[in-house]
């Protein structure tokens, strides 16, 4: 145990390595979400109604950074299963680490991966026309919302790794989880076009309640989320808090479970 | 003393539809190299697994220089190195920064990680290589980073699970001159392999095990005498086969076996046997286009022990040599 931390970090010291030995990875792990701000900036953009000062970008740019966000975890899961099948695992295993160091290690990497990517998108974002306008502190707190979502996520990342296993179906399996969790939201348009079933379910995605909370930090009215009064749209940063806690509390002790007995 | 012993092993798959190690029990003396040989899925690699701390056993006890895997799987780890049968390296890193990552996850200050990575890459003839990433490495250089990261910290016991598997002829004796090398500096290793050759150049003591469970042990050659003797074999022109089968069987008191040009025949007396086989063949003027005394290989042990030779059990396409040793 008291290695752990040291193990975790090694293992994360690692991940950026393979990332400056592969830098193709790293260009297309931040070329993908710019094109996705470019795309949804400029053909969405043209046509789709909205009365916010500054125009639909205003409302995009929050809900392409949850996306991104989301999208961690495929990458953590593909990742680990890659370990989990190369044999490279039972190296690891057969070393006097901490259990749970690689596990842990590797959403510490994906976290740091996750802030470029913000950081870049946030840049492509300003090129583009989004301006946040309500100061510099709940602008920081709204990508703070950002960046522990993604962790959370990446633990479901790692469950979906260690149980999936192949490397090829995890990434569809990511997928399959990522894509209607993020278009089934208030990310890109407004909930009120769904019928009245998926609105419902829209409402409690916490991807829109992470979109709700982002727009409220950056100061904007949330245009395309209250349909129903419900509460999560009314207390979109409670809410997202809460989503945040709870798949934390579900997710760290479940993988860490399921990574120590997966020998077997 | 024994370094490794395990007792009673058992290990199902699929419900115990699979027994992939049936009551096995095996040791290694301190120092020395045991051989576990076996076909393909003869539960080579289940055996490594458990004893590596990498898989529990359903049943059955183990320990590694005194230590219990089952218990202590941890305190295992510090005293052992592995090499499994695939490479177990991070493909996108250079060799160095394998090492150097290995060194800190065994522990090791960051400069005594760097020291070692680049001791190991010199002694293991992958100094040139050591910038460059492991997909670009051939198989048997893989396999050469693979053994020297199981050496960072000097491991008291060492698991190699099938060495040369995959090899090419010059990798395979690259690797046993290796292997053979840390044997010299005294640590304690268990290997596998499905050649035959392979264990009796490196081995001091052969397990053959077959369906989970040890089927015979002991050295290469006490397991050939268990087998049978030596035989003489003796080549000739066509035409003399006739005489020289008289002359085998008077030498041999057995009935000469014939295939082609080649007489033979188990004899008890060794050289013995061959000088007479000499002076009878010189007496009628025959020279022999071969002769000698022919000991049985590890694949006629196989053949006796199990009724069936060294194949694959499971059906899995693995190229195999037979290994035909003079
Ligand atoms: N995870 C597993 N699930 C099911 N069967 C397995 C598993 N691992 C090994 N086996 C079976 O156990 C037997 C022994 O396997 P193994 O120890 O890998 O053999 P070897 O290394 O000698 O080729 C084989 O029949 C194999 O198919
Ligand atoms: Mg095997």
């Amino acid at each position: 145990m008291k290695h752990l931390l040291s193990d975790s970090i090694v293992i994360t010291k690692r991940q950026i390595l393979q990332l400056a030995r592969i830098p193709e990875l790293l260009i297309f792990s931040t070329i993908q979400p710019v094109m996705f701000v470019l795309l949804f900036r400029f053909v969405f953009g043209g046509s789709i109604q909205t009365s916010q000062p500054g125009g639909y970008v205003q409302l995009l740019m929050p809900g392409i950074f949850v996306q991104t966000v989301a999208f961690t975890l495929a990458a953590t899961a593909s990742g680990l299963a890659q370990d989990m099948t190369k044999g490279l695992i039972d190296r690891f295993r057969s070393l006097p680490i901490s259990r749970g160091a690689l596990v842990i290690g590797r959403t510490f990497g994906d976290a740091l991966l996750n802030i470029l990517v913000l950081a870049v998108m946030a840049a492509a974002g300003f090129a583009v026309g989004w301006r946040p306008t309500s100061g510099f502190t709940r602008v920081a707190l709204g990508f703070l919302f950002l960046f522990s979502f993604g962790y959370a996520l990446s633990w479901i990342g790692i469950y979906v790794g260690l149980v999936v296993r192949d490397a090829r179906v995890v990434q569809n399996v990511g997928f399959l989880v990522t894509f209607p969790m993020t278009f089934l939201s208030n990310a890109f348009a407004p909930t009120t076009g769904m019928p009245r079933a998926l609105q419902y379910v829209a409402e409690w995605n916490p991807v829109s309640s992470m979109v709700a909370a982002c727009r409220q930090l950056f100061g904007l009215k949330n245009e395309f989320g209250a349909t129903a009064t419900s509460w999560p749209s009314q207390h979109p940063l409670e809410t997202s808090l809460l989503y945040i806690i709870i798949l934390m509390a579900i997710f760290i002790p479940l993988s860490v479970r399921k990574y120590a007995n997966s020998s077997s | 003393m024994k370094t490794v012993t395990a007792e009673h092993l058992i290990k199902s798959y699929n419900k115990g539809e699979v027994r992939a190690l049936d009551d096995l029990s095996i040791d290694v003396t301190e120092g020395t190299v045991l051989g576990v040989l076996g076909p393909n899925g003869a539960g080579k690699t289940t055996t490594v697994r458990v004893l590596a701390t990498l898989l529990k056993p359903d049943s059955g006890s183990a320990h590694v220089a005194g230590i219990d895997v089952i218990k202590h799987p941890d305190k295992v780890r510090e005293v052992i190195g592995l090499s499994g049968q695939y490479a177990a390296v991070d493909e996108t890193l250079t060799g160095w920064d394998n090492l150097v990552m290995f060194g800190r996850l065994y522990h090791l200050g960051k400069q005594e990680s760097i020291n070692r990575a680049n001791d190991l890459l010199e002694r293991f003839s992958l100094t040139e290589s050591a910038r460059r990433t492991i997909k670009s490495y051939s198989g048997g250089m893989r396999r050469r980073l693979d053994l020297a990261a199981s050496l960072i910290v000097q491991p008291k016991v060492l698991f190699l699970d099938e060495p040369t598997t995959g090899l090419d002829p010059r990798g395979r004796m690259e690797m046993w001159g290796v292997i053979e090398e840390l044997v010299t500096g005294g640590v304690t290793v268990l290997l596998t392999t499905q050649y035959l050759e392979e264990a009796d150049q490196l081995a001091d003591e052969i397990a053959v095990i077959d369906h989970g469970k040890v089927i015979a042990r002991g050295t290469s050659d006490v397991l050939k005498r268990q087998v049978g003797g030596e035989r003489l074999e003796i080549t000739v022109e066509n035409s003399e086969v006739v005489k020289v089968q008289e002359i085998v069987a008077r030498i041999s008191a057995h009935a000469p076996h014939i295939e082609g040009r080649t007489v033979s025949a188990p004899v008890s007396t060794g050289s013995t046997a061959l000088i007479e086989a000499l002076r009878a063949l010189d007496e009628v003027s025959i020279h022999p286009l071969d002769i000698g005394l022919k000991r049985p290989s590890l694949d006629d042990v196989f053949l006796s022990l199990t009724g069936h030779v060294a194949e694959e059990t499971v059906s899995q396409p693995v190229k195999r040599k037979r290994g035909g040793k003079r």
